[in-house]
């Protein structure tokens, strides 16, 4: 009678599903291990180290804050990022309001051009700002006999590369909006102010919340604008390239590191209590809010949202018109001399292409890497420890500033017992680094994506005998195709602009654009970093449109399951 | 690979055949997750070719112990025999069981051919074979000529049919339903509950059943195994179920029911308020015993009856509502006011009899509809 077919007994397979699980989990703790725990691990023991590695206990710590010089670095960089955090915050709260919350024409334009900084080095904000303040610029007399070489320079130019950042998250946090309590609140007849203050500005509270301490910590971390425009004043991302670049310091670039790790585990963690609380917040059910036309409102905000661009579009937009031309500000004639990066940097075009190089690689390898790893974590259920490990890494950093990432990078792979120091100066180091310091976001995306998936696929499969790696490459991967390649554009534009981690980790034959850039423009060759920069952001916009193009193309050729 | 499609079709003996030993064994079976215990030392045998229910409320473990015979959650406890094999500690794979879940879990990137199909392709199939089964399968659960549509683009119902197909492909000993039709509409659920059934007969294969839904269990299953709070309350068919509940949580949970409190009296009375019942089995509770009386509304006579008839009473109508085919009525005892039961009166009835409200009839209560159980048993929470 048997309907049974003789099938091969499951037994005798010699290894099961969840011995290969298992396997996997363990090897990417000790991936995730290598790259993101040890690096930290060096670090925070360098920092109770002296110079021949012997332990001191808090003497570092020590002496970092009763050396005036040192600890003045603190000082400046508290207020700097206090006052930068300040003036970005409200400008993007207004900004995200204009675009989510009216009618205003041309909303889309107005998001792209404000997101233009993120597809730059942060260095290029501040060479715009030498050449429109500094001392041959045409709008210096603005700053009314201040010099834009200090404070009020990095303030700008931190205003400027991190309002996009603060903007992203203050979109998400006002778009998600119910549309309900709007209307409960008109039928109760109440006032404009009183819905901002108990609707608006509530539902949004997390949101302000969390661009506050991301805005505060870009900004402390931030290694490009203060490079170039800080002058003698000394912030502690430069004063940690100093100290371990320049003097070969490493306790003390230790302990500058270390204090920078504060703001960011704080940023971290509040980050995590307000994603959990607005989880919460929106129910299903919840109603998409749509905002009423508003002629005088809408003009009041088209004229903020041009006004701040424009300044930011302008800013950038010196700076790729400055790459062009013969000599600022008396020789204003087109030229392309200035792309010839070998009249100032002896490797010409070469870290163009290493940039591009290691931007690829990480995009490949680490879009697998963190893809193949949330599944794991995510849909198989073996190993349970190691999976705990893993998460918890993974999430790390997150609250691990580039800088910081970079440093104990130099700790750890520089140091002479480790057999891996080989790798110390080359494209892989990079390539790994850089890695490290984007996984967390993807990491999340990816299991955001993973999470909206049937979780009863794998038990399917289990029960039709079809392994869970082969379901993992027929099912989750094609559904997953949009998400895949948006951590891999992700990952791509970020390693192409990235410079505060990987300028201490670079050698003769991996410099990267975003480390040209800091040479020419401390060589003196403005123009030519100018040009370097515009030649990234160009390739990184370019990136991004492939992307959208990309996508649309996926969703028309292999996603055609998703149509009705 | 011809013979595959014969056997599929013919059916098989279905359960009756006294079976030498259970198809699938339960020993003993424990799942804690923590300190919340979610079976409790759960014995269960199912002969070949039976279809049976768990049923339950939410909570009472009727999914985990469906998970634990998959081998998706592993018992802390017992032991699981399937075919006489121990699989205990056997991975989900070396189980040969199909599984069809609530939410159907399809592909959606796949069509319904490569979904039904995709259990095949691991047993190294020619392509022909595995296009004649599929297509034999579709056949089977009523969709022959959907195999090249997107899961998408099915209804409901038709998404479930698939999944079906999905699981009966590899012909699995133990086909394992969790909640199959809940995410249905009322109509559509129904008429799947007979397809279901007649496929599972004519295949013959031990089937699970989740359901939280009585009727559904009721119309379906060979045996309803009624869970609550991690242990078995009671393990029968339908009828037994139904008209002979062993506790208090099974009257109550399967169809509708009310308690009242009693006093065990002589010779296989109870007394209610002033009313005095006869009981037709007392269970051994001995006179003077606090317990529970529990009548089911359809039981109550009103038609044939007199003063004479054994459990025959006044009651006055306090209220009634109307559900259909049915209305349902709360009388309160003239010889016992306060003492207020629910009953059904079939529509039929009351326009016979002109049933309404604020009127005194004379309704009665068979001695073998009435149950007694344990005054401090746990009824469903309210």
């Amino acid at each position: 009678m048997t309907i049974g077919l003789s099938l091969p007994a499951a037994s005798e397979r010699a290894i099961s599903e969840k011995q290969v699980a298992a396997v996997l989990i363990g090897a990417l703790c000790l991936i995730l291990i290598l790259i993101i725990a040890l690096p930290l691990w060096a670090l925070l023991s360098k920092s109770f180290e002296d110079a021949d590695g012997a332990y001191v206990g808090f003497a570092n710590y020590l002496t970092y804050f009763t050396t005036p010089t040192l600890f003045v670095s603190l000082l400046n960089s508290l207020m700097v990022a206090f006052l930068s955090t300040a003036i970005v915050v409200p400008l993007a709260f207004a900004y995200a309001y204009a675009l989510t919350r009216t009618r205003m024409r041309g909303r889309g334009l107005f998001y792209a051009a404000a997101l233009l900084p993120i597809f730059a080095p942060s260095l290029l904000a501040a060479i715009s700002l030498v050449y429109i303040f500094g001392n041959q610029g045409f709008l210096s007399y603005l700053l009314m006999g201040n010099s834009v070489y200090g404070p009020i320079g990095i303030i700008m130019g931190e205003v400027l590369s991190t309002f996009p950042h603060a903007l992203l998250i203050l979109v998400t946090a006002l778009s998600l909006a119910d549309g309900r309590l709007y209307e409960a609140a008109a039928a109760l007849g109440t006032t404009k102010q009183r819905v901002f203050w108990t609707i608006t500005l509530p539902g949004a509270r997390f949101g302000v919340i969390n661009a506050t301490f991301v805005v505060f910590t870009l900004v402390i971390t931030d290694f490009g604008v203060p490079k170039v425009i800080g002058g003698q004043f000394n912030v502690l991302a430069t004063d940690a390239y100093r100290q371990v670049v320049g003097q070969q310091n490493f306790s003390m670039g230790a302990v500058v590191g270390m204090i920078l790790l504060v703001p960011a585990a704080v940023a971290f963690v509040v980050d995590r209590i307000a994603r959990r609380r607005q989880v919460a917040l929106l129910s299903a059910r919840a109603v998409p809010y749509e905002p009423a036309l508003n002629r005088a409102l809408d003009t009041f905000y088209m004229i903020f949202c041009i006004l701040i661009g424009g300044a930011i579009v302008a800013t950038y937009g010196v700076a790729v018109w400055a790459s062009f031309i013969q000599y600022w500000p008396y020789n204003l004639s087109f030229t392309l001399n200035n792309y010839v990066f070998s009249n100032v940097e002896p490797s010409g075009w070469d870290p163009y292409f290493n940039s591009l190089k290691m931007a690829a690689a990480v995009s490949v390898v680490g879009t697998a890497l963190v893809f193949s790893g949330a599944y794991l974590l995510e849909k198989t259920h073996a190993f349970p420890l190691g999976r705990a490990v893993a998460q918890f890494l993974a999430m790390l950093p997150m609250a691990v500033p580039g800088l910081v990432l970079g440093l104990g990078y130099v700790f750890f792979y520089n140091a002479s017992w480790n057999p891996l120091s080989f790798l110390y100066g080359t494209l892989t180091i990079l390539v790994i680094n850089t890695l490290a310091h984007f996984y967390t976001v993807s990491h999340i995306t990816a299991t955001t994506a993973l999470k909206q998936i049937d979780g009863e696929f794998e038990a399917v499969s289990a029960s039709l005998r079809v392994p869970f790696w082969r379901t993992f490459s027929r099912v989750t991967v094609p559904i997953c195709a949009p998400t895949i390649l948006d951590i891999a554009v992700y990952m791509f534009v970020n390693a192409l602009t990235t410079v505060s981690a990987v300028i201490f980790l670079y050698g003769s034959n991996s410099k990267l654009a975003s480390i040209a850039i800091v040479h020419m423009d401390e060589a003196g060759a403005g123009a030519a970093a100018a040009a370097m920069a515009t030649a990234i952001m160009a390739t990184a916009i370019m990136v991004r449109m492939l992307h959208i193009l990309a996508t649309r193309f996926i969703f028309d050729r292999f996603q055609s399951w998703r149509r009705r | 690979m011809n013979h595959i499609s014969v056997p599929l079709l013919e059916g098989a003996p279905v359960s009756g055949a006294a079976a030498p030993s259970a198809y699938l064994k339960i020993e003993n079976l424990t799942k804690r997750f923590g300190a919340f215990t979610a079976l409790n030392r759960i014995n269960l045998e199912i002969p070949k070719g039976e279809f049976v229910c768990f049923l339950g409320p939410s909570g009472c473990g009727k999914t985990t112990l469906l998970r634990a015979i998959a081998g998706l959650d592993l018992q802390n406890e017992g032991s699981i025999h399937i075919n006489g094999r121990d699989v205990s500690h056997a991975e989900p794979a070396q189980r040969d069981f199909g599984i069809v879940f609530q939410s159907y879990a399809l592909f959606p990137n796949l069509t319904v051919d490569r979904n039904v199909a995709y259990g095949l392709v691991n047993l190294k199939w020619s392509r022909a074979d595995i296009r004649s089964r599929v297509q034999e399968l579709l056949s089977l659960v009523g969709l022959p000529d959907q195999g090249d549509k997107y899961p998408g683009q099915l209804s409901g119902g038709q998404q479930q049919r698939v999944a079906l197909a999905r699981a009966l492909a590899t012909s699995p000993g133990l086909l394992l339903l969790d909640e199959p039709l809940s995410a249905l509409d009322a109509k559509v659920r129904i008429r799947l509950r007979a397809e279901i059934r007649s496929l599972q007969k004519r295949l013959g294969v031990t089937t699970i059943m989740v359901t939280h839904d009585q009727e559904e269990a009721l119309a379906m299953a060979d045996r309803i195994v009624v869970m609550n709070n991690g242990s078995i309350e009671q393990i029968g068919g339908p009828e037994v179920i139904y008209c002979k509940p062993e506790t208090a949580f099974v009257s109550d949970f399967v169809g509708h029911m009310t308690f009242l409190d009693a006093t065990v009296l002589e010779h296989g009375r109870v007394g209610v308020g002033s009313l005095v019942l006869a009981v037709a089995n007392s269970r051994g509770f001995a006179p003077g015993t606090t317990v529970k009386l529990a009548m089911r509304p359809e039981e109550v006579r009103t038609r044939s009856i007199d003063s004479s008839t054994t459990n025959a009473f006044e009651a006055r109508v306090e209220s009634l509502s109307f559900l259909g085919a049915f209305c349902r009525a709360t009388l309160n005892p003239v010889d016992s006011p306060g003492t207020m039961i629910a009953v059904d009166f079939s529509t039929n009835a009351m326009r016979d009899l002109g049933i309404c409200v604020g009127q005194t009839r004379l309704v009665a209560f068979p001695p073998e509809a009435l149950r007694i159980f344990p005054h401090d048993s746990r009824e469903m929470h309210a």
